[in-house]
């Protein structure tokens, strides 16, 4: 039945990559946005159909929408995965979709479709190895534009070789057909090391604080707000982790996700604010993720994806402001409210979105995993409510930072452009629709959940049965990740 | 049958602040907005709608004898196999009627008055969309059936709260404010949520039918043990004190009047100052099982009324002394709560809604009637003096007044003890970052150090 269904994932991921080429060729940088955006539309689709054709046809077990397990290096998606590169490549289409004109010219888009092409063979990778290949290549774009631009690339060069490393010892020091309690503990220890420093976890995060203050905003957006980290954490190291090593992360990521809060809110410049902001979210998906529960894995999944919507909507707001205003203080009144309050609505809406607002699409995420957490460990929950009031504090100023005070006075038309209205649209729709309704998102992240804590569980049932490899979990279909997923 | 149309009229009451704030947000985002009078229309509609739609059900409930009516949405979210659930469920009962009534009463005389004051402001179209959020806040939480769904509707009315303090946001001062209410109301939210989280954990569910029994209020009966209680009504109060102003939150209550007049009189004279008392109400049955949150709850009450009665004679402009006034009288109802009356304190609230609604609408012209009615007599008013001034010594009143005059230095103190030493911290930790990012580059590394300030200092003097 495979055989016969369309090959959405690798048009998705060749078009990009041929879009890079054609785009490379163009002289015009409007001309490259133009022909840019309509790629990035045509994979959109793509994705979007090789979800719908996974969800619909391709049933809930590990099932690639082509090819089969005997043919690893093609793209194959699970349940887990099945939403992610649509919603990669949503964000590639939103940020092209909201660079203006006139910032074309910084912003690469040969560079942008190429890394979108990496960014959804990552999450479409069917082997470890895959995943770790992409991982390892998706760290180059943001390089190569650091020193294109000349700016100081030694932060960022000094932290992705190391995660490069790391990774690469790791993954080829554990093995994937033992037990977690069996794992030797050396290469544990370096692939983890090597997924949280992706992750940008404290004390190794000041590569993203620096990739924000030298890239260009939508770069060190698109690099990170996918959160490629977390899902090398869910696939490289929660099947196989031993227990202790799953608690080590959780605490770390719950430092993490405090100190970033603080940190947001004591800083004075817009875009490291983001980056603090976004490091105190995305470290919180980390926490649930590892509390190995249906419902806290539940509550991180969907957290996942509404942290990356709503801060890419809110990252794509400023954006836009420094677009208009150059980079911002936080310290002062920007006063556009009057130029650009639609901006000012999507900023706000997509802020509240991210500390789980309720009636947005974080609310539930944060519900259930507050839930397991406090569960597991009264303080853990409690600590994830501070989290979310301090980011709620941070988010708050920073609206009024930016939209509030004296009218700003310009000879130049600051309004909104049309482009941006349609990102704008579809930003909040994906926000308030996935928070009025739901159940469908979290029915979706459940199964998922379910079918990771499975795999784990098969993973532990191995050292049982005296060495054996676990079967994949429905035979007949593309297994990727030693039989998991 | 009656059941059927219990639920269509629940629907109505619930729907019309849903339709409304769905009106205004699907309008802000059209390139072209709504006129004042269709604004005005549409609010006035709904009020209407939800208060008919309330008040039938007053009459069903009186003509068959009934005190308890549920109306249930369903699962909004479940995942049966984990046993979680977020149900969506109203009750209607003696309490949630009393205070939806009010909220659409006092929100219809508010939005009247609104759409004329201000007519022609610019930020009149903002207004009514936050006037949305706030309505539909209020009402959710006030029929709320379970902790969650009364959650939903806290943080509702909290952010509309914050965001129409800085309704004049070209002015720093309201925008500062603000900041300072929206902060003390996430102290509150997250322990509300905590609360809520623990009582999931203590009695299994959200549902107020188990957590403070199913029958009709104030009768219920809690399932928790008394130190469950204790931790958990503590916790309650946290989140009511922080909602309602009460000690030590007390500060931002004059900071919110920076708001236009409208929204002073609804939110911190008559509706959102009550929430929190509100919630003491709901969860009464909690209350009683503990002598010592009891004592905790009066302690709290009594010290907020006498801080908010000493303060608001110092004050120099209405609107403060008004809500200094507010907050003696929702410390009265704390403390009567706490001393296990329940129809005492829902009766002064609606009272103290109402008249504090009245004096606040009241407040923006009484200066001039003032001085219209000396021009009249030819000479200053007569001022009798107090009790106070008659009987307590000069010495204490000087120091009364100074208290007053400070507002009991509250927001110093939380800022010497709390704001510094944490914003301090996370400075120290921005500066070792520096180094760090520094030596690694080997040259300086932050291009944000070059942004320019420009002439619009965004920071609390």
């Amino acid at each position: 039945m495979g055989a016969l269904h369309f090959p959405w994932l690798e048009l998705g991921i060749s078009l990009p990559l041929l879009g890079a080429v054609w785009t490379s060729r163009r002289r015009d940088p409007s001309l490259a946005r133009r022909d840019g955006l309509i790629v990035a539309g045509l994979t959109l689709a793509c994705m979007v159909g090789a979800w719908i054709d996974f969800e619909f046809l391709g049933g809930s077990g590990g099932l690639g929408s082509w090819g089969s397990v005997s043919r690893p290096w093609l793209p194959a998606i699970d349940k887990l995965s099945a939403p992610l590169p649509a919603m990669g490549a949503l964000i590639y289409y939103l940020t092209i979709l909201g660079t203006l004109r006139a910032k074309v010219g910084e912003f690469s888009i040969t560079r942008t479709l190429m890394s979108e092409s990496i960014l959804l063979a990552t999450f479409t990778a069917a082997t470890p190895w895959g995943l770790v290949a992409m991982m390892a290549v998706g760290a180059l774009p943001p390089q190569f534009e650091l020193l294109r631009r000349r700016r100081p690339s030694r932060v960022y060069l000094a932290h992705m070789g190391l995660f490069v490393v790391l990774l690469i010892l790791g993954e080829a020091g554990v093995s994937r057909t033992v037990s977690p309690a069996e794992q030797p503990i050396a290469p544990m220890l370096l692939l983890t090391a090597a997924t949280l420093l992706r992750s940008g976890v404290a004390p190794v995060h000041c590569w993203m604080t620096d990739l924000f203050e030298h890239a260009t905003f939508g770069r060190a957006l698109l690099f990170v707000t996918p959160m490629v980290g977390a899902y090398g954490v869910t696939r490289l190291v929660l099947p196989i982790a031993p227990d202790w090593i799953l608690e080590t992360i959780a605490l770390m990521s719950l430092f993490t996700a405090v100190y970033a809060a603080g940190m947001a809110l004591v800083q004075r410049e817009s875009r490291r604010f983001f980056c603090y902001l976004f490091l105190s979210h995305s470290s919180l998906v980390l926490v649930g993720i590892e509390t190995a529960t249906p419902v806290g894995l539940t509550g991180s999944l969907c957290l996942w994806l509404s942290v990356s919507l709503s801060l890419t909507g809110f990252g794509l707001a400023l954006r836009c402001v420094e677009s208009r205003v150059g980079r911002s203080l936080m310290t002062e009144f920007q006063g556009l409210n009057e130029h650009i309050p639609t901006m000012g609505g999507l900023f706000l809406l997509s802020g509240l979105a991210s500390i789980g607002f309720p009636g947005t699409a974080g609310f539930v995420g944060l519900e259930l995993l507050v839930n397991a957490a406090a569960g597991a460990t009264p303080f853990v929950g409690a600590s994830i409510v501070t989290v979310a009031a301090l980011n709620g504090l941070a988010i708050v100023r920073a609206y009024f930072r930016t939209f509030a005070g004296p009218p700003r006075s310009t000879s130049i038309d600051l309004r909104i452009r049309p482009s941006e209205r349609v990102a704008i649209l579809i930003i909040t729709a994906l926000i308030l629709g996935a928070g009025v309704l739901p159940q469908p998102g979290v029915s979706d992240r459940h199964q998922a959940a379910t079918q990771i804590l499975r795999a784990r569980a098969d993973a532990e049932n191995v050292a049982s049965s005296a060495g054996t490899v676990a079967p994949p979990a429905e035979s007949g279909r593309r297994v990727g990740f030693g039989g998991s997923l | 049958m009656i059941s059927w149309i219990f639920d269509a009229l629940g629907f109505g009451a619930i729907g019309a602040p849903v339709v409304l704030l769905a009106v205004f947000g699907l309008a802000s985002l059209a390139p072209r907005p709504l006129s004042e009078r269709a604004m005005a229309r549409w609010t006035a509609g709904c009020v209407w709608f939800g208060l008919v739609s309330l008040s039938l059900i007053v009459a069903i409930m009186w003509g068959t004898d009934r005190r308890h009516v549920v109306v249930e949405i369903g699962d909004w979210v479940s995942l049966p196999d984990e046993g979680f659930h977020f149900h969506l469920k109203f009750i209607f009962d003696a309490l949630s009627i009393s205070f939806t009534v009010l909220t659409f009463v006092l929100s219809g005389v508010v939005g009247a008055f609104a759409s004329r004051y201000l007519h022609r402001e610019p930020g009149y179209r903002r207004f009514f969309l936050y006037f949305a959020v706030f309505l539909l806040g209020m009402v959710v939480a006030a029929l709320a059936g379970t902790i969650e769904t009364l959650f939903l509707g806290w943080e509702l009315v909290g952010l509309s709260s914050a965001l129409l303090v800085a309704f004049f946001h070209e002015r720093p001062a309201p925008v500062f404010n603000a900041q300072r209410v929206w902060s003390a109301y996430r102290i509150a939210d997250a322990a509300f949520m905590i609360a809520a989280l623990a009582l999931h954990r203590a009695a299994g569910a959200g549902d107020f039918a188990i957590l403070v029994g199913s029958s009709a209020w104030p009768m219920g009966v809690s399932p928790l043990t008394s130190a469950q209680a204790l931790g958990i009504g503590l916790l309650l109060l946290i989140a009511a004190a922080g909602k309602s102003a009460l000690l030590p939150f007390s500060g931002w209550l004059p900071r919110a009047m920076e708001g236009p007049t409208p929204s002073s009189a609804v939110f911190y004279g008559a509706l959102s100052v009550h929430l929190g008392t509100y919630l003491l109400l709901r969860v009464s049955p909690i209350l009683e099982l503990s002598t010592l949150l009891c004592v905790a709850v009066v302690f709290i009450g009594l010290a907020s009324a006498i801080f908010g009665a000493i303060v608001c004679r110092a004050q120099t402009d209405v609107k403060s002394a008004l809500a200094y006034a507010s907050l003696a009288q929702v410390g009265l109802i704390t403390a009567e709560i706490g001393l296990g009356l329940r129809y005492i304190p829902l009766i002064h609230m609606i009272g103290h809604a109402s008249l504090r609604t009245l004096q606040l609408l009241r407040s923006p012209s009484l200066l001039q009637d003032y001085h219209m009615l000396e021009n009249a007599i030819g000479g200053r008013l007569r001022h009798e003096d107090g009790l106070a001034t008659r009987w307590a010594p000069a010495a204490l009143r000087r120091r009364l007044y100074r208290i007053g005059l400070n507002r009991g230095q509250l927001d110093q103190t939380i800022d010497r003890f709390i704001t510094r030493p944490f914003i301090r911290c996370f400075q120290w930790c921005d500066h070792m970052e520096r180094r760090w990012t520094d030596a690694l580059a080997g040259r300086r590394s932050r291009a944000s150090d070059q942004v320019a300030p420009g002439s619009f200092p965004g920071e609390e003097p």
